[in-house]
């Protein structure tokens, strides 16, 4: 692997908020993080955890309780707004389709940074706000309201803002909530390559799990209590932290699949033999009527063989055999 | 494009500030009225007073009300990120209206155009700065109140009420006064563009001035705060700061008007979105400048219609801007934006 950069790191960082005089309420902590440039990394936990008291806290939005925050080689506490701003852009949950703002003027304030006091934008500006558009592929909403994109295409503006504020570190918050699923695969596979391409680091909280376990270079998972396990995608899935982040009745996580079982295992033994897509597809089905796939299941046994059209599942009960042309067919009679 | 609209702009500008000085219940001449204007001791001494000393400083009062109003609304509603806002509507002129009778009622005097106009140059001074800081301190518990309250909606009927309270407040005051100054007492709430001159149209148009500019110079900063106080943040702005300055140069503005014109309405709320719509930009740099246009535009035809041409009577001014104000906020609530695009 290449040398790494160091773009933020804490150490001893404690999170959480001012609850009442003097009192605090601790999240999580102490938390010993790192951020390398040209990585891509997701914020995975369940609702409520604090994953976005995190990344208030590391963009400097909230105070840390305790610890500290290096940006850059400076405490972050000790920087002004405007020298944080040239070093991490956000993307937040807040609404922004407000004051009449069209995209180009949206995408154009990411340049605040860098403007003079009246924010008039120089050929250098327009350069770096025509490149965030071209990386974004947003140049086809330019002149658009903001109050007109769907809400796809307004995290892809609003990504292209970020970009154009070109810091090292870009911190987006759940950027992939209300967005179907194809947005959603969309705008991942964009951070990834723009983490890639652009040597930046981006950290985001999604609850996209199977897509963060494809496109992330490292995870940090929060579970309920506060504590954080930090690395690889597959590091985690091994060492169970994914089945103790998600702990909760009836909801398992499957290491060999890398999803979550949504189905309790069934009261039904069954035997499925066969190779291929339709005996994958078969064991789900099974799955989901409330059988239990096992190999020691003598006296219920199916088979699964051809493909396609020809498929054809066998049946061997009790010694019978009876063969189905249809999947349907087949589980109506068991 | 621009180019032509502020051209267009200015053109009947210059035709409604000609007319507001031309038209009145003593008919002069059109002709003679730009005599007057630009050669001073000429012609008729009648004419020369009338429009030295009632017409003109009139018409620049519609000018600096129209340009300051304007400019406070398109804050507060950048600034609150609500469509709806404006001083009259959250109760900042309410605010501005205590301030103003609190130094009557010191004074054991009541407020009146006739008082006012009465005032030395440091009582006009005194009037403005009790009535910029009844503004503020409204303004300072509405924006701590919508912190807490994410809904429009409950920002604005919760400002509605703050007003509500404070001429609630004013009007037990006023209560137990005698009825002549009632009536006194409400011909300012009328509000009047009538009773500022000399040294008073001079403090009014500097205290003005100086909110515009403070306001234009903040531009960049109210662009930022379009986006919400977090994204302004990671962008670099100084949040607090940054409130502070343009919760100062609005209650300059909402604050210094009021005091001498009365609480005028529908201009600070109705103003911004017209600037908006016809600029087409969300960019306070371009929006500022606009709203003083427009909002000069608009007064001046106010005013003008409030004279009702050829007849004697002169109704408020106030009367005239909710006429002409309340469908464009009709329009906003009701209209193809629906509140979201403000």
């Amino acid at each position: 692997m290449e040398a790494q950069t160091t773009l933020l790191y804490t150490s001893g960082l404690t999170i959480g908020y001012q609850a009442g005089k003097g009192k605090t309420k601790v999240i999580s902590g102490p938390l010993d993080l790192e951020l390398h440039a040209g990585q891509l990394i997701c914020l995975l936990g369940p609702n409520g955890c604090g994953k976005s008291t995190l990344l208030r806290t590391i963009s400097g939005l909230q105070n840390p309780l305790k610890g500290e925050i290096n940006l850059d080689g400076a405490a972050l506490h000790q920087l002004k707004p405007a020298q944080v701003a040239k070093k991490i852009s956000l993307v937040l949950t807040d609404n922004v389709r407000a004051g009449n703002l069209d995209v180009y003027s949206l995408i154009s304030l990411g340049r605040y940074p860098y403007s003079g006091w009246l924010g008039i934008l120089t050929e250098q500006d327009k350069q770096v706000i025509d490149q965030a558009i071209k990386a974004t592929d947003t140049g086809a909403f330019i002149g658009r309201k903001m109050d007109s994109l769907s809400d796809g295409e307004c995290q892809k503006v609003m990504l292209a803002r970020a970009m154009a504020q070109d810091t090292p570190l870009i911190i987006l918050d759940e950027p992939t909530a209300h967005l179907d699923l194809p947005s959603r695969i969309q705008l991942m596979r964009l951070l990834h390559q723009l983490a890639k391409e652009t040597n930046k680091a981006i950290l985001l909280s999604t609850h996209e799990l199977d897509l963060a376990l494809q496109v992330a270079d490292q995870i940090w998972l929060m579970s309920k209590g506060g504590q954080l396990d930090a690395g690889l995608p597959e590091e985690l899935v091994l060492n169970g932290a994914f089945q103790h982040a998600f702990d909760k009745d009836g909801i398992a996580f499957d290491a060999a699949s890398g999803t979550f079982n949504i189905h309790h295992a069934g009261k039904r033994n069954i035997k499925v033999t066969g190779e291929g897509v339709a005996a994958f597809w078969t064991k789900k089905a099974l799955v989901r009527n409330g059988f239990s796939i096992s190999a020691a299941a003598d006296d219920l046994m199916v088979t699964v063989s051809g493909e396609g059209a020809d498929t054809l599942w066998t049946v061997q009960k009790n010694k019978e055999l009876v063969a189905y042309t249809s999947l349907r067919g087949f589980l109506h009679t068991l | 494009m621009n180019k032509i609209k502020v051209l267009v702009l200015l053109v009947i500008l210059f035709v409604a500030f000609l007319l507001d000085v031309a038209l009145g219940s003593v008919h002069i001449p059109l002709k003679d009225v730009i005599k007057v204007l630009f050669t001073p001791d000429a012609g008729n001494d009648t004419w020369v007073y009338i429009i030295e000393k009632i017409r003109l400083p009139k018409a620049l009062t519609a000018i600096i009300v129209g340009c300051g109003l304007s400019v406070s609304g398109l804050q507060m509603q950048t600034l609150f990120r609500n469509p709806l806002a404006g001083p009259s509507v959250l109760g900042i002129t309410a605010g501005a209206s205590l301030g103003v009778a609190l130094v009557m009622l010191s004074a054991g005097s009541i407020t009146s155009l006739y008082t006012i106009k009465e005032l030395g140059i440091s009582g006009s001074w005194l009037i403005i700065v009790a009535s910029s800081l009844g503004a503020a301190l409204i303004m300072i518990l509405i924006v701590s109140i919508s912190s807490s309250l994410k809904d429009n909606v409950i920002v604005l009927i919760v400002g509605v009420m703050i007003g509500n309270i404070t001429l609630s407040v004013i009007s037990i005051w006023q209560y137990f006064s005698s009825p002549e100054l009632i009536k006194d007492y409400l011909l300012w709430t009328f509000g009047s563009l009538g009773g500022v001159t000399g040294s008073q149209l001079l403090i009014l148009a500097v205290v003005v001035f100086a909110g515009l500019l403070i306001s234009f110079l903040s531009s960049k900063l109210l662009d930022a705060l379009l986006l919400g106080d977090n994204y302004a943040r990671s962008m670099g702005l100084t949040v607090k700061r940054a409130r502070i300055l343009i919760i100062g140069s609005t209650s300059i503005l909402a604050g210094g008007i009021t005091a001498f014109c009365g609480p005028i309405g529908f201009i600070g709320i109705a103003v911004p979105h017209l600037a908006r719509a016809l600029f087409n930009t969300s960019s306070h740099r371009i929006l500022i400048p606009a709203c003083c246009l427009i909002g000069t535009v608009l007064m001046l035809i106010c005013d003008l219609v409030a004279q009702l041409p050829g007849s004697q009577t002169v109704l408020p001014i106030n009367v005239i801007t909710a006429l002409v104000g309340s469908p464009v906020v009709i329009w906003i609530i009701a209209g193809p934006t629906k509140l979201r695009g403000f």
